[in-house]
């Protein structure tokens, strides 16, 4: 989903005998299934493919071994055509442990692939597992094929020249199973290798036993299909999946978390500032916060606050000063910076929140993902507090929502909040890395003179926006604050006529920005007809793919998906209207489907699902069916 | 800029605006000396950043001809951190009160001191809430009756400078908001590079009125206030009485000092880098002893923005901060019109 190729033509057709496969890595949260799943994910974005990724973890950093809810898991979806979504059901599930096994054989596929490392599955595990008898023997995996592999001794044979302790040895059983992973799909070692000198640098008995792992899983693979032995009943075999197509040009792998902190360098660079970030950790926010910190040489100062308060109230106070003032956060920690937000909107500061959506509400699920903050975003301040709000559908797109929320925030001197989630931030994707000649400039300028007619802080240009003053410059001494201000001069004034102008000045400023944003367009299909399928932000993929398929049978249907969710495109109401049907797919009870239904007069229905889990192709299928009929 | 040169006067340090504090309000006395201090500072209102929070205290930034930042409730010390690390140039003062400071803002401020950012935060003390009308503040003493303890409060109050020196401060001074000597520590806080942490004790006249005439009455003065200098016998009741240390409880104790000779009666000399001794004077019960105003303990450190400043540019020594080569970082691969390469 992440090539320039498909984004310039979202209506080219997958070329035949295109295909893609889904392999889900699940093991206990000590096993390493993140690190295995991501490099997998390298070696197969290398080899051209394209691909998504979902990671799922549990919120416990170490789980007690063995039990179903330690269980660690990192699906990856890859082909020789365009991949929009993590994939419905796996093909192949690597299951390292019983637990791992039931917490994920129902989702796949029937006659799909398990592998399982049995020397995990003694009786002690399968207890912890809630299992009466040895799935592996009993049969009741019969509708799938069963590859039973000793993972655990195999890796201890094959690391025993490396002197490691058993416990040590064991951790190399996540190469062993990469090593065969790779072979099975003809992807190339050596990446990984290089990997796991560099990584384990200063530890070489451990990047050699690490790296000897992965040979043999390797080897492993090679040998069994030579000698034809079906492990019981499954059979290991080779299958090739190539390089997809895609726009020439450079690639890397991006995750959400990676690309908002480049996005965000790249628009506070094209303003011509410095940044200011303030964050405090909490999941699945703080990977922003981690990469920012490495980026100091870019004129980036990062600040971790004492909490979500003072780390927005900081920014706030960077702004004022002259630098852009980013923070970033989760849900919980959004509704904390709430009352600051005001002030951001009062001061008429720019200002850009980051918001990784989880699930909710209060700590609901730190580590699964939810669409359930866009009345947060919208609504949440007291007072009428408007702001701009824009959403990333995927890891590649939020670079590019990142640079749009800072140009927005320094042309309208306003808080901007670029809603991202948790699937976004820390799933992996192929980005083909744009060059940063053809990214616009929106440089900011100050003002630094006495205007005619004297000093004005709260004047206003044509898009409403008051002047960016820095403290230090002469003769421009003024003061702000959250106390309503007079037109202009923004002295204190509660008078009731100035109140009623500045809450509609601040409104009107938040529109206009409608002004600068393009026009809806559609994803996919015709405008006008029988079904919209409206979504936004990581949804894009489970519907982009189910529209893909039902406008290829025929049917009419278009996607309609939306960046900007405050203030929505101009041309949105008509949009919507050319359609008899309206279905919103949302990580949530129906927020956007409300705001839609509440600004056009829509009868927008909601699909809904709040499981923590992305939406799959076969559900948004199933809505476009029932809303056709 | 050299200290003491004066290149502005107390008229260019007020505003055009109405100021709106109750008559009679210890505020105004505040401002007056603050406005009065600056000229001496020899800075420039242009490079001077008032930032507040919310009270009666906090509307202070509105009537000094420099930039100000009247922000929400105990969020001034954050709003400072941000501002000072945009821009170290910038002289900060933090206003804020009882309430703002060390309840609903205790954490910021905490992590302020601890961290030593380079400002001068003035804790304007009046033990009350005025800007609510009047409920009791974490600074009220036990038994305060106020609407919102029509039964007298019953918690133990907060001492602002034993919290300050805990929270790791490096200044820390008390000041009386009517007192002649207030300029005297508006200059050594400023003076100290670092968090410079000021309590004064704010006559509240209408809801909390001479809740400090105790100590802070200037016909009793004499015997009710320790005024600390340092390098300088802590002497009091016009030399006739001195504190001196108990060798054996380690307490400090009030001893008569007869003919002036202070030195005989073992009274202490102020040493602004002793901490312990700090504290105990943080401490000492009034009515027991008098009241220590001034200059309590000064013993600066490296400050926060200082060492930010460094690490920023150690880090960045020999990088070029250019954004195509950090896009391009990690593996990447090539598409060529034939396909993938590595």
């Amino acid at each position: 989903m992440a090539t320039a190729l498909k984004q310039d033509e979202p209506n080219s057709p997958n070329p035949e005998g295109a295909e893609n496969v889904v392999v889900r890595f699940a093991g206990d949260s000590g096993d390493g299934m993140q690190l295995t799943g991501g490099q997998f994910t390298l070696s197969t974005a290398l080899a051209g493919s394209d691909l998504a990724t979902f990671p799922d973890f549990p919120a416990e950093i170490r789980a007690p071994q063995g039990t179903l809810f330690g269980v660690s898991a990192f699906q990856i979806n890859f082909g020789s055509r365009a991949i929009e979504t993590a994939g419905d059901e796996p093909d192949v599930l690597i299951a390292m442990n019983p637990a791992a096994l039931k917490t994920n054989v129902d989702a796949l596929r029937e006659g799909g692939l398990i592998i399982a490392d049995e020397g995990e599955f003694g009786k002690r595990n399968l207890d912890k597992a809630k299992y009466e008898t040895n799935p592996l023997e009993d049969g009741s995996l019969a509708k799938w094929q069963l590859l039973k592999l000793n993972i655990s001794q195999l890796t201890l044979d094959a690391v025993k020249p490396f002197g490691l302790g058993n416990k040590e040895a064991l951790r190399s059983k996540n190469m062993w199973t990469l090593g065969l992973a790779l072979w099975m799909f003809e992807r190339d070692r050596q990446p990984i290798v290089d990997w796991l000198k560099n990584k384990f640098a200063k530890l070489p008995a451990v990047a050699d036993a690490n790296i000897a792992a992965l040979n043999a899983g390797h080897a492993y693979g090679e040998t069994a299909e030579i000698s034809g032995d079906g492990l019981g009943g499954g059979h290991l075999t080779q299958r090739k999946v190539g390089a997809a197509p895609s726009a020439p040009g450079t690639y890397r792998t991006v995750t959400g978390a990676e690309s908002i902190s480049l996005g965000l360098v790249a628009g506070v660079q094209l303003a011509g500032l410095e940044m200011f970030f303030g964050g405090y950790p909490i999941t699945p926010a703080s990977a922003i916060l981690h990469h920012l910190s490495r980026l100091k040489e870019f004129g980036v100062t990062t600040f971790q606050a004492e909490d979500e308060i003072a780390a927005i109230a900081a920014a706030i106070g960077a702004s004022y000063a002259g630098k852009l003032g980013i923070t970033s956060s989760s849900g919980p920690g959004i509704a904390l910076k709430g009352e600051a937000m005001g002030l951001a909107i009062m001061t008429e500061l720019p200002l850009v929140i980051i918001n990784s959506q989880r699930g909710g509400p209060s700590t609901g699920l730190p580590t699964k993902t939810e669409q359930s903050d866009l009345y947060q975003a919208v609504y949440g301040r007291n007072g009428d507090a408007p702001m701009p709000v824009i959403a990333a559908r995927s890891p590649s797109d939020a670079f590019f929502c990142a640079i749009e929320a800072v140009r927005i925030a320094v042309q309208y001197m306003t808080p901007v909040m670029l809603l991202t989630d948790g699937y976004i931030a820390n799933a992996a994707e192929p980005w083909q890395i744009p060059d940063v000649s053809t990214l616009e400039p929106f440089p900011v300028s100050f003002l630094k003179d006495m205007p005619e007619g004297g000093l004005k802080p709260y004047s206003r240009d044509a898009k409403l926006a008051r002047p960016w003053i820095k403290p230090g410059t002469p003769e421009l001494m003024h003061r702000i604050g959250g106390i309503e201000k007079a037109i202009d001069t923004g002295h204190i004034d509660y008078a009731p006529a100035t109140h009623q102008q500045m809450t509609e000045i601040r409104r009107d400023k938040v529109l206009g920005v409608a002004e600068s944003i393009a026009d809806q367009d559609v994803a996919l299909g015709e405008k006008g007809g029988k079904l919209a399928v409206v979504g936004w932000g990581s949804t894009f993929g489970p519907i982009h793919q189910a529209v893909r398929r039902a406008v290829a049978d025929g049917k009419d249907v278009a996607h309609i998906h939306i960046r900007n969710i405050w203030p929505l495109p101009k041309n949105l109401g008509d949009l919507l209207k050319s359609y008899d049907n309206i279905i919103v797919p949302e990580m949530n009870t129906g927020q956007l489907k409300t705001l839609l239904r509440d600004q056009f007069l829509v009868d927008a229905k909601p699909v809904n699902k709040t499981s923590g889990q992305p939406f799959t192709i076969a559900e948004i299928d199933a809505a476009i069916e029932e809303n056709l009929s | 800029m050299n200290e003491m040169t004066k290149i502005t006067t107390l008229k260019d340090w007020e505003t055009d605006q109405e100021v709106r504090w109750c008559p009679g309000c210890g505020d105004y006395a505040i401002l007056k000396a603050v406005q009065r201090t600056m000229p001496e500072l020899g800075v420039r209102p242009e490079d001077t950043l008032f930032i507040s929070g919310i009270g009666c205290s906090s509307r202070f930034p509105y009537y000094m001809e420099t930039y100000g930042f009247h922000t929400i409730h105990g969020r001034a010390p954050a709003v400072a951190t941000g501002a000072k690390l945009a821009n170290p140039d910038l002289d900060v003062w933090i206003i804020t009160g009882d309430g703002d400071a060390l309840s609903i803002g205790g954490n910021h401020t905490m992590h302020l001191l601890r961290r030593n950012l380079d400002c001068q935060i003035m804790l304007f003390n009046n033990e009350i809430y005025g800007l609510t009308k009047g409920q009791y503040s974490p600074t009220s003493r036990v038994g305060t009756t106020t609407p919102s303890t029509p039964y007298g409060s019953v918690d133990r109050p907060a001492s602002p400078c034993a919290f300050a020196l805990g929270a790791g401060a490096r200044f820390i001074a008390r000041g009386i908001d009517i007192h002649k000597d207030l300029t005297n520590v508006l200059k050594a806080a400023h003076a100290h590079k670092g968090a410079a942490f000021i309590e004064i004790f704010q006559n509240c006249i209408v809801y909390n009125k001479d809740v400090f005439e105790e100590f802070a009455a200037k016909k009793t003065a004499a015997s009710t206030q320790l005024l600390l200098g340092n390098g300088e016998p802590m002497l009091f009741e016009k030399g006739a009485k001195g504190i001196t240390l108990n060798r054996d409880t380690l307490e400090l104790e009030v001893v008569d000092v007869v003919d002036g000779d202070w030195q005989a009666a073992g009274v202490i000399v102020h040493d602004v880098t002793n901490k312990s001794v700090a504290h105990m004077l943080i401490d000492m019960p009034f009515g027991e002893f008098p009241m220590a105003i001034g200059v309590l303990y000064d013993d600066p450190r490296p400050t926060f923005e200082a060492a930010v400043v460094e690490q920023n540019a150690k880090a960045s020594e020999g990088k070029k901060p250019d954004l195509q080569s950090l896009l391009n970082k990690g593996q990447t691969w090539t598409v060529t019109e034939d396909g993938p390469e590595l």
